[in-house]
């Protein structure tokens, strides 16, 4: 099964250690061997992107960036057995941020796609 | 019931670090069923531990290092008791002791080559090797690999059992094979991940759950070995099909679970993501000929093609006739004929055909039939598909044919 992991967080007011993005590489190469990882990037702030809405019938084009605190910061995409096994994984992500990254916080969404495995077996 | 409840986690981080923790300890113990029961004698110490202890910070890590340890404790109380018997005179000393701290260091990456080389090694059955790659690779328990395989957990735990005792017996190495004998072992590799795959492909609709989860395990094992032996081009061959292959797996079954030929399929419910994986390990093995990589052009050509009628069926003519050279059999000459068919007209197609022997094969009539209906035979035609609704065993199939036979009424 696939779970989507968005990683949000307050928009950093300095880049993230060089350190920090070394093991988050690693960590990506460990989980693209283990066949885990299928697809990873980071996400530019919001400012860079925009909001289409529909509302009372009405399309609406809003320029970035969002006025929630926080921001998506990355997406990656598991096919794990289980989500606790997508939870480990988001877990050894964040640990990573508590490592090496003094006084981060944020949170990682570990989201369900829909799979086969939901739509049961045809009569 | 909160996911960091312990054993939960146990759980999913033996899921992940299995495989790794087993290979490595195989290493030191010279012996995988020794290696398997030392991981699983880890697991089952943090499952008593961690709702204690809490969780530690980098299970993974710790399951290795303690995995370890009771590796090298065992291996210093056979040595102590080798040398004991030694000194009363009853066993040959044993070689220069191999540093165990070295060994530690080694790569992780070549301990999983060397397990699955093992775990499909040729003194094993083929069912063996696919029962024995599944538990130690895949990390699947008796009663999973039974399931996917429709078949009782008895019956799998005894080849298991089996197979790590013919190990140990025939005292098979824990290596990467000598240079002479690579191909041919790295072909047994790969048979056995494609066997997984093809045994959850095939399986159809009201199957129990496991079955499709053999194409995941394969696809994984797949990309591990991508990752391990990334410049094998027959490798990324194999992932590349698999693929592929697996892109169409929500397309090709109606709701009511009847199968749904290739050229029938809405194409629009195709995975993209997996024929963007397919295509790019497809890429890294452009230019080989290799059986799988053959196998997975094909399967790229129909990728390719958003609409049935745009498929490149000169190009897959093409390919089917190389493939047919590196690896002939009367199979890949019938989906010639198929090919043949549609990019040189029903009369090639034919001709390839009927110069087949391959007897109680309903595709064959089926494949027939469909290329004298085209040319306008029609009760030649018919005839063909009643022929192959006679010998199929698969209702659905069967359905598929009497129905082919009756338009043609």
């Amino acid at each position: 099964m696939r779970y989507l992991i968005l990683l949000k967080a307050a928009q950093p007011a300095s880049p993230p250690p060089a350190e920090l993005m070394d093991a988050i590489m690693q960590l990506g190469a460990e989980a693209t061997a283990a066949g885990a990882l299928l697809d990873t990037a980071g996400l530019a702030p919001s400012a860079a992107g925009a909001r289409v809405g529909l509302f009372g019938g009405k399309l609406s084009v809003t320029d970035g960036p969002f006025a929630e605190a926080k921001e998506t910061i990355s997406y990656a995409l598991y096919e794990v057995r289980t989500k606790e096994e997508a939870v480990e994984w988001a877990s050894r992500f964040l640990k990573l941020h508590r490592d090496l990254w003094d006084g981060w916080e944020g949170e990682a969404d570990v989201l369900k796609v829909f799979g086969p495995e939901d739509f049961g077996s045809p009569a | 019931m909160t996911a960091t409840d312990p054993r939960r986690v146990v759980e999913a981080v033996w899921r992940i670090e299995s495989a790794r923790i087993i290979a490595g300890l195989a290493r030191i113990v010279h012996d995988v069923g020794l290696a398997e029961e030392l991981a699983q004698d880890t697991f089952v110490i943090a499952l008593e531990q961690w709702p204690v202890t809490g969780v530690p910070d980098h299970p993974g890590s710790w399951l290795m290092a303690t995995a370890k340890h009771r590796a090298i404790d065992l291996v210093r109380r056979q040595r102590t008791y080798q040398k004991k018997l030694e000194e009363i005179g009853r066993a040959a000393p044993d070689a220069d002791e191999p540093d165990l701290a070295a060994e530690l260091d080694d790569y992780i990456g070549d301990d999983l080559l060397r397990l699955i080389f093992t775990t499909c090694h040729p003194v094993l059955s083929t069912e063996s090797r696919v029962g024995l790659t599944l538990r130690l690779l895949g990390g699947l328990s008796t009663d999973e690999i039974a399931r996917a395989y429709l078949v009782p957990e008895s019956a799998v735990g005894q080849r298991i059992t089996r197979a790590k005792r013919r190990l140990t017996e025939r005292r098979v190495p824990i290596e990467l094979p000598p240079p002479a004998e690579a191909a041919e072992r790295l072909a047994s590799v790969l048979e056995v991940v494609y066997l997984i795959f093809n045994e959850g492909y095939a399986a159809t609709a009201g199957d129990d759950w496991m079955r499709p989860t053999l194409c995941d395990e394969a696809l994984r094992l797949g990309r591990l070995l991508a990752t391990l032996a990334p410049r094998e081009p027959e490798v990324h061959g194999l992932v590349a099909l698999m693929e592929l292959q697996a892109s169409r797996i929500a397309a090709r079954t109606a709701p009511d679970g009847a199968p749904i030929l290739l050229q029938d399929q809405d194409r629009r419910r195709w995975d993209r993501l997996l024929i963007r994986r397919g295509l790019a390990a497809l890429d890294r093995a452009e230019g080989t000929f290799g059986p799988y990589a053959l196998q997975a052009s094909i399967a790229a050509c129909h990728a390719r093609a958003t609409r049935a009628e745009e498929t490149d069926w000169q190009r897959i003519a093409a390919l089917y006739t190389v493939l047919a050279h590196v690896s002939p059999s009367p199979v890949v000459d019938l989906n010639r004929a198929v090919a043949v068919g549609n990019a040189h007209g029903p009369a090639r197609g034919l001709e390839i055909v009927d110069a087949l022997v391959l007897p109680n094969y309903p595709l064959v009539p089926a494949v027939r039939g469909d290329l004298l209906a085209r040319l306008g035979r029609t009760a030649e035609a018919r005839h063909e598909f009643e022929r192959a609704a006679g010998m199929t065993r698969n209702t659905r199939e069967r359905d598929l044919f009497e129905a082919r036979a009756a338009a043609l009424e």
